[in-house]
């Protein structure tokens, strides 16, 4: 029998071995990555990794030894080339052909890169890697200058950690507010307050339209000024990697179109993680999501469909964000809603705010309140009081209706 | 190197040696224990590595820390030696340390 092949070795493709083999599955499995690293967390190198909290044994998702012991074919720090699905074979950039059973695509997804004068200097990184990492460590210094690219999340935990160390950090972000794409202008303001109170510049309706330097960046060009710079930090958002499944005539529409059985148009291969878009049946629409519980989720769901146990993906699309000392859980998405709640206190930096649609919840983001986080993923969709649910003297769970 | 046994809501016993400092989820997702999914790797983010500490080691292995506890409240198969299980790290003082697992995770 032809073994089950996995291409991409990120948190999707690590837990698609985890559950086959927990499911009892016995045949061959090789898992195919273009890093040259184990499956790692990559939720941790923006935060606790950078910040050197974590050394690098914890990112980690599992020793080497589990795929020994559990038989798993590792080939890391190679790639696909093509896949064919009428055949069932995949062929790696050296020639080489193999043969698939099933094929799991857990490709992920890569930043945007930014194509100015001057990119190709040294000191301009992107975020993605572990590889990118351990390049951007060393450049951490107590008073050199950090230009970072883009408001995001990705943006916003790197200033926290450069900013921890010590570094002089300006972000520099092309709309009217941090964090537009994601979230409320309340909780962007939070954390623009949060970032100014820890000495970070941010510097909105701007853009970067250059970087110059002999060698070594010196200077970022922005809209509004030209700015000095040790480092420069680019995290403008990421793309699903889709083109080995677009080759293979699967379908694709931001991201590796699949059903609820993370199934793509081709029977045979299935698609998890950051790379897929897929049907969600609570949220009512289809999600391309980049997130861990997600890339998780699909796994197993792809694991099971392959074992040949039905499962359906369904899950409450859930996030989290270290920044400081403060815990950000954020659960679904808060442009669905048509009214908001605050709960806590802002100035005490614990509270949180329900999104509501017609009363019914759509949304949480929660800054140090765990509990109302784990409403929120509990009672997605349930009818809720207001009134109580803004009242801190009421348990939150006692404002579902 | 520490003993640790985890026994699954069905009674089977599986037990490991593990290296002191990890926690009992990253020995647990290591060894494919069924049941400890930890999505989130550690982080006191997701209440899906919840165990229960066997009565007899419960005073050595401390207590919930205050996000352990929010993110454990709602969980309606919580019971009083119920903890995440990425918040407790395995040290010689838990060497044998006995481990029950909950039917589902939330």
């Amino acid at each position: 029998m032809s073994p089950i092949v996995i291409i991409g070795a990120g948190q999707a493709g690590g837990q698609a071995v985890a559950s086959l083999r927990q499911q009892g599955y016995k045949e061959e499995i090789i898992l195919i990555g273009d890093e040259p690293h184990l499956p790692y967390q990559r939720p941790f190198l923006s935060k606790q990794y950078l910040s050197g909290e974590h050394e690098e044994g914890r990112v980690f998702l599992r020793a080497e030894k589990f795929y020994n012991d559990h038989n798993i074919t590792l080939r890391i720090g190679e790639r696909v080339k093509s896949i064919d699905p009428n055949s069932r074979q995949i062929t790696m950039e050296n020639g080489e052909l193999i043969s698939y059973q099933d094929l799991i695509l857990a490709t992920g997804s890569r930043p945007r890169i930014l194509n100015i004068p001057g990119s190709d200097l040294n000191g301009i990184f992107y975020l993605r890697t572990l590889d990118d990492v351990n390049n951007i460590k060393p450049t951490i210094q107590s008073g050199k200058k950090l230009v970072i690219i883009g408001g995001g999340y990705i943006g916003l935990e790197v200033a926290s950690v450069a900013a921890t160390a010590g570094m002089q950090v300006t972000v520099i972000e092309t709309e009217d507010r941090i964090l537009k794409r994601v979230t409320t202008p309340e909780m962007s303001a939070f954390y623009h307050q949060l970032h100014t109170d820890r000495g970070v510049s941010i510097v909105l309706n701007s853009g970067v339209s250059g970087f110059e330097g002999n060698d070594d960046l010196t200077h970022v060009i922005c809209k509004d000024e030209k700015r000095e710079a040790d480092v420069a930090i680019v995290g403008i958002g990421i793309i699903p990697n889709i083109e080995l499944a677009e080759a293979a005539n699967i379908e694709c529409d931001n991201g590796i179109t699949t059903n609820d059985k993370c199934q793509t148009s081709s029977p045979h291969i299935y698609a998890a993680g950051d790379c897929s878009n897929h049907p969600n049946p609570i949220i009512g629409r289809r999600l391309r999501l980049e997130s861990v519980p997600n890339a998780m989720d699909q796994a197993k769901i792809a694991a099971s469909n392959i074992m040949g146990k039905e499962a359906s993906y369904s899950a409450v699309p859930w996030f989290w964000s270290d920044q400081y000392e403060h815990k950000l859980q954020m659960v679904g998405y808060s442009a669905d809603g048509n009214s908001q709640v605050l709960r806590g206190n802002k100035d005490k930096q614990h509270f949180s705010i329900f999104y509501l649609k017609d009363d019914h919840l759509v949304a949480v983001d929660a800054v140090n309140s765990a509990r109302e986080f784990m409403v929120g993923r509990k009672f997605y969709g349930k009818k809720f009081d207001p009134i109580k649910l803004a009242d801190e003297a009421i348990e939150v769970q006692d404002a579902v209706i | 190197m520490s003993k640790i046994t985890f026994v699954k809501h069905d009674g089977e016993e599986l037990s490991y040696e593990a290296d002191n400092g990890l926690s009992v989820m990253n020995i647990a997702v290591d060894n494919l224990v069924p049941g400890i999914d930890a999505d989130c790797g550690g982080e006191c983010n997701c209440a899906t590595c919840h165990v229960y500490v066997d009565e007899k080691w419960w005073d050595k292995v401390g207590t919930t820390n205050s996000t352990e506890e929010a993110i454990m409240s709602l969980n309606p198969d919580r019971q009083t030696t119920s903890r995440l299980s990425c918040q407790i790290k395995m040290s010689d003082e838990l060497d044998g340390l006995v481990i029950n697992l909950p039917e589902f995770q939330y």
